[in-house]
């Protein structure tokens, strides 16, 4: 069963380039970044019980640097890449000092007002972030030479950078740190009898989906070779929050699936439905009400039920 | 003659604690000897817990101060007070529900060792870790239901997982509160005889309403009214004092 499943997924993942025409390959694509930045939200909500609606903070800075690094400041890419994720874990580790001053609601909010200063800065800083005309005619890198401006060459480079994002967090989670932050979210108090230190294990958490938040960055930059201040917006933390509830937090599979779901709505359904954040909104009623624990647990327990009145 | 707080495994003095203008603590001083096995008694509301939770460092005492082995530990958070040997249980049964006794009793392990760091190794991959947990829940009594998931227990299982975790730590002092609440009378034998085969390392201080239980585990007795030390010494003499009986045992 289990390796039935790892075929199908396999599949799903190789085939697009073979088959399908650019369009579904850039959607692929865009559905593969969506993953990542889910999967890094969701070591804070799903794996830390810390909620943020401010996750785009790290998508969006991450981006704008590269953005400007390579078009103003003539750096490669390269070099860009690297100075652009070290600024945003950088932004991340002191953003977390002052969110990790609180938890839920409070996390929450404060997460949500750092993100609209940021939202705020790239809508006004004109002079530098080009304002509400977004900073155009940007590149794709050439990873060892090969050019990644064909859709299915990008793909096949998201693909990588995916997979490995995946298995990073997958360890991450396992790992006696991942339980040591399980943990601090099942029962803070009792960790730190036992002699963890919660806040540090949160702030590490945050300042680690900072990076994984700033990898999906880059990719976002790369493949829409534009960027404008609605990626540092709260509807595009929001949507990264929808889909790692709607795909099952605290899963590894789920906030990819989530992620998915909500590109696939958004850019298909919108083809044929102008209204298509209303039929969003149908889709994750549907999914609360069914599902209450994400599309992968419930589909999970389904299978589960269905195999138990078969045997 | 008292012995100088250095030579004391856990020592209080004049300990404060307010919520508002309620005093729950009030002038508390404790001196407990290493090995020592201290009872500590009063009705409800007498500040017990509020105590252990001073103690443990889940809440900060307004004035006072507390030495572990000599040293003050008093600003210190729980977390650090952990690593200078001391461990607790909590009265309401505070486990983690989902995950097997194992795991339970590795966190206990892991909160002491530096690789709780680590982020690039498996949990499950640390063998000497599982079987050091299995080694504790097994002088517990709970080796055959190492696998089961915490929510799956009896009420009395969790009290003794709870006291698995505590051990796993090697405490210096440990701090057990009221760790034989709710069990049934077979049950509470067997936490009794768990408690008494602690090593005389460890220093114990206990907070338990159950008199006939816990009277035979305590050499020391402290008294508790109000936020005060209203009685204190050697457990005959404790439970022979008239105020004893006035507040706490009853005509």
């Amino acid at each position: 069963m289990k390796w039935f499943a790892g075929a199908i997924i396999a599949a799903v993942l190789l085939l697009p380039p073979l088959f399908a025409g650019d369009f579904y390959v850039n959607l692929a694509s865009q559905i593969l970044i969506a993953a990542i930045f889910a999967l890094s939200l969701n070591l804070l909500v799903g794996f830390g019980g810390m909620t943020s609606l401010g996750h785009a903070s790290y998508l969006g800075v991450a981006a704008y640097l590269s953005a400007l690094l390579t078009s103003r400041y003539g750096f490669g890419h390269g070099t860009a890449a690297l100075l652009s994720i070290l600024g945003t874990v950088a932004m991340a580790a002191f953003f977390g000092v002052i969110a990790l001053r609180a938890t839920g609601l409070g996390f929450l909010m404060i997460t949500l007002a750092l993100s609209q200063v940021l939202w705020g800065l790239a809508y006004r800083m004109s002079d530098v972030t080009n304002g509400d005309n977004g900073i155009t005619g940007l590149t794709r890198p050439a990873p060892f030479g090969i050019s990644l401006d064909s859709p299915v060459a990008f793909y096949w480079f998201a693909l990588i950078v995916a997979v490995i994002a995946f298995v990073m967090m997958a360890i991450f989670v396992s790992s006696s740190f991942g339980s040591s932050l399980k943990g601090v979210r099942d029962q803070p108090r009792r960790m730190a009898a036992l002699g963890f230190n919660p806040w540090m294990i949160r702030w590490i958490t945050f300042i680690y989906a900072g990076f994984w938040g700033a990898v999906a960055g880059l990719l976002y930059v790369y493949y829409n070779k534009y960027i404008h201040p609605t990626s540092l917006s709260t509807t595009s933390s929001a949507e990264a929050l929808l889909g790692v509830i709607a795909g099952g937090s605290g899963t590894l599979g789920g906030p990819a699936v989530g992620a998915a779901l909500v590109l696939l709505l958004k850019n298909y359904a919108s083809a044929y439905i102008e209204r298509w954040n209303m039929l969003l909104g149908l889709v994750f009623l549907f999914i609360v009400l069914v599902m209450p624990t994400g599309i992968v647990p419930g589909v999970h327990k389904l299978v589960e039920r269905l195999r138990g009145r078969s045997s | 003659m008292t012995a100088s707080s250095s030579d004391l495994a856990l020592d209080v003095m004049g300990l404060n604690k307010a919520f508002g203008g309620l005093k729950v603590t009030q002038d508390i001083s404790l001196s407990v000897r290493p090995g020592e096995r201290r009872l500590i008694i009063g009705p409800n509301g007498a500040g017990k817990t509020t105590l252990f939770n001073q103690i443990s460092g889940d809440m900060r005492p307004n004035a006072g101060k507390i030495k572990l082995f000599g040293q003050d530990v008093t600003r210190l958070a729980p977390y650090q007070r952990a690593h200078l040997g001391l461990s607790r249980t909590y009265q309401i049964i505070t486990l983690f529900a989902g995950d097997t006794l194992e795991h339970n009793v590795t966190l206990g392990l892991l909160g002491l060792l530096p690789s709780r760091w680590q982020m690039w190794r498996p949990l499950s991959s640390y063998r000497d870790l599982a079987s050091e947990a299995r080694r504790t829940l097994d002088s517990v009594g709970l080796l055959q239901l190492a696998e089961h998931p915490v929510s799956e227990l009896a009420y009395g299982e969790k009290r003794r997982v709870e006291l698995a975790m505590a051990l796993s730590q090697k405490p210096r002092v440990l701090l057990l509160d009221e760790p034989l609440a709710g069990l049934s009378d077979s049950e509470r034998a067997t936490v009794k005889a768990l408690i008494a085969s602690i090593s005389k390392n460890v220093t114990v201080v206990m907070i338990e309403h159950d008199m006939d239980t816990a009277l035979d585990l305590a050499e020391t007795v402290t008294l508790l009214n109000y936020g005060r030390v209203i009685v204190d010494g050697e457990r005959d003499k404790v439970i022979a004092d008239k105020r004893t009986r006035e507040v706490y045992l009853g005509a």
